[in-house]
């Protein structure tokens, strides 16, 4: 048995595994429970980085659950078996999204104190349902991970079971439940035309035959995919479920809506280019990105609480990602720099992305630990007390909001060189977004760690998560430093795989 | 008891109720092993057939009371239930890696549940589909399992933290 020709399914059955073992273990002793969830997320961590190694250079895993060779999709030209697919893009989003999770859960080994098991079980079936998302090559099972994700997150983001963070479970529960029934219907559609669940048979086939029907499924589950990433006009749940949600939970959540984007652009870069349709579906997007990063901003402006604007903040961060690929998207033709560039930008911007806001919530756990309050807006004056965090908070503040030479920073100006070139107003108003997010967290930063010293008796940070909130900021000062590095090996062999949307279908048929 | 009234809630229903819920035990539970065990040769399977199980719970509960249900049904045995369907649907999935994920190793092999199945229609033969009745078995300890603890959780108002 090789790893590496069964990592896809690994990817997923590990965690899925761990998560239902997790309830014996935690009978033999919290520690046994804790160390079982670090060491499955390690070794699923080992496997996305073996698959992913080996899909750089261009390979392509493809993975039939149940058949005798796992290879052959379809022996008979009809393919019926569920598919998981590895590419470079797949691969890296997979990598991207077991990473955060590895780490968050690091995290939470000190964070959650009690009812670790129900935490971890939940914690695990997220991941399972990350990494799931990030490799399925066929729609209904696309479903079914949606599902699993969205109800194991509701259980976390309710986990403190306190005031509000019932609402909020509850908000995201019925939007995410709404969005669902979206896609099953799109789904639906496209399965009573063609006959097919498989993306790429789907894809070779809506692309000849466009009609209305494809049109309604695409808007259809597009529009589910964009609630799950919280874009502009579905990012209400957004500020309500990261406000209230545990610090490690948020981290993840914010992993799993870009899983949800680049779903949403896989399927997009293989059916939209061929119907002829890329002008309006990309300039839609883009524009959607655009309002997003408006609106997420001048929120996150008026904000009293801390958490509440982050998730503004969040949502303006996503507005980037689909206004950079949604602007490569509409040109359709991938053979001029700007628009590559544009596409790279956007990649790399979703691992940025989920390293920053990652980073900044697991920091505003450890801020919130370290002053033993949730209520943020108490602390004040922190940086007396505790300095060293409040470097590496100024680090990943810097980071999101694009300073230079910070990751945040190489995808944005990516992003604003290539658009420039489209319009200059789509960079102008990226830029004058990005300036508006430094000028947010400053004041964040000042409100939580300077002024007189912090009153209260503090914590000391446990080793672990200071372990793990430095291994988030060398990453940002390694990426920082050497972006091209970073361009070269994950995201131009990932940008290449979204848009030879050919080789993916014949692949895989 | 109060003689000539209604029993309080929490002592449950008459003897009459409480007996016949007894007698029903048996064909409810033979019915629903039925439907798990029947899963890869008609309609039903693991999930309806746990479900039917799962009504025996809360007909105990109702006919005898939440204190004495309550007590009887112990939450901790149906997690554990839970949780080793889980882990045996899953161990059958992983132990289908020879050759992939999933695989149906015991089909058409000389194992439990390997029989061939005979060309042509047929009345369904119990001993075929390899790993699917078993996993049927696995999803109806699980259903069974899961939906009793939330019947038992919604009675007792989720006292328990």
């Amino acid at each position: 048995m090789s790893i590496l020709l069964h990592a896809p399914a690994l990817l997923i059955a590990i965690p899925l595994l761990a998560a239902f073992a997790s309830v014996f273990l935690n009978r033999i002793g919290k520690k046994a429970l804790s160390a079982w969830v670090v060491f499955a997320l390690l070794a699923t961590e080992a496997i996305a980085v073996l698959l992913l190694l080996d899909v750089m250079s261009g390979a392509r895993h493809v993975y039939s659950l149940g058949a005798s060779v796992p290879g052959i999709v379809s022996s008979t030209g009809f393919p019926v078996r569920i598919v998981l697919v590895g590419d470079a893009l797949s691969a890296m989003v997979v990598f991207v999204a077991i990473t955060i999770a590895l780490l968050a859960g690091i995290f939470s080994t000190k964070f959650i104190e009690e009812g670790k098991e129900k935490f971890y079980s939940l914690f695990l079936l997220l991941t399972a349902g990350m990494a799931g998302l990030s490799l399925t090559g066929d729609f209904f099972t696309m479903f079914v991970f949606l599902e699993m994700l969205s109800i194991s997150s509701a259980g976390l983001i309710a986990f403190f079971r306190e005031g509000t963070s019932f609402e909020a479970a509850f908000k995201y529960m019925v939007v995410s439940s709404i969005g669902i029934l979206f896609l099953l219907f799109g789904v639906g559609l496209l399965y009573g035309k063609y006959g097919f669940l498989n993306i790429a048979a789907v894809a070779s086939m809506a692309a000849m035959q466009f009609s209305f029907i494809d049109g309604v499924a695409l808007a259809l589950i597009s529009a589910a995919l964009l609630l799950k990433s919280g874009a502009v006009p579905a990012h209400l749940w957004k500020p309500d479920v990261y406000q209230k949600a545990p610090a490690p939970v948020v981290a993840v959540l914010l992993t799993s809506g870009l899983v949800g984007v680049y779903l949403l652009f896989r399927i997009l870069f293989m059916i939209v280019p061929g119907a002829g349709i890329s002008q309006a579906v990309g300039s839609l997007i883009a524009g959607i990105g655009l309002v997003s990063i408006f609106v997420g901003v001048t929120m996150a402006l008026k904000q009293e609480s801390l958490r509440r604007l982050m998730g503004y903040a969040a949502v303006a961060e996503t507005g980037y990602i689909l206004l950079a690929i949604g602007t490569a998207l509409s040109v359709a033709s991938f053979a001029s720099v700007f628009s590559m560039n544009a596409l790279m930008g956007g990649i790399f911007h979703i691992i940025n992305d989920a390293i920053d806001l990652g980073f900044l919530f697991l920091a505003i756990g450890a801020v919130s630990y370290v002053a033993k309050t949730d209520n943020l807006s108490e602390i004040k004056g922190l940086a007396h007390k505790a300095p060293g965090l409040s470097v590496i908070f100024l680090i990943g503040l810097l980071a999101i909001s694009g300073m230079p030479p910070l990751n945040g920073f190489a995808s944005k100006l990516m992003i604003f060189e290539s658009l420039y070139f489209f319009s200059p107003l789509l960079s102008i108003v990226a830029l004058l977004g990005s300036m508006a997010m430094l000028a947010i967290f400053v004041k964040v930063f000042a409100s939580i760690f300077l002024g007189p010293a912090f009153k209260g008796t503090v914590r000391k940070l446990p080793r672990r998560m200071a372990f793990v909130l430095l291994c988030f900021v060398l990453t940002m000062i390694l990426i920082g430093f050497f972006p091209g590095l970073v361009v070269d090996l994950l995201v131009e062999p990932a940008a290449a795989a979204l848009t030879s949307s050919c080789s993916y279908i014949g692949g895989i048929l | 008891m109060n003689k000539g009234m209604a029993p309080r809630e929490s002592e449950g229903m008459t003897p009459i109720i409480k007996t016949v819920a007894l007698a029903l035990a048996v064909p409810i539970t033979v019915f629903g092993l039925y439907i798990i065990a029947h899963g890869h040769l008609t309609p039903g399977g693991g999930f309806p057939g746990g479900a039917v199980i799962a009504t025996l719970v809360a007909l105990f509960l109702i006919a005898f009371g939440k204190d004495i249900g309550a007590r009887a049904l112990n939450k901790k045995m149906f997690s554990g239930l839970e949780t080793v369907g889980l882990v045996g649907f899953a161990l059958l999935a992983f132990l289908g890696l020879g050759s992939s994920f999933f695989n149906n190793f015991l089909a058409n092999s000389p194992g439990l549940f390997g029989m061939a199945i005979p060309f042509g229609p047929n009345p369904g033969f119990m001993w075929t589909a390899g790993t699917i009745p078993l996993m049927n078995l696995a999803i109806g300890l699980e259903v069974f399992a899961a939906l009793s603890l939330i019947i038992i959780l919604f009675f007792t108002e989720g006292e328990d933290k």
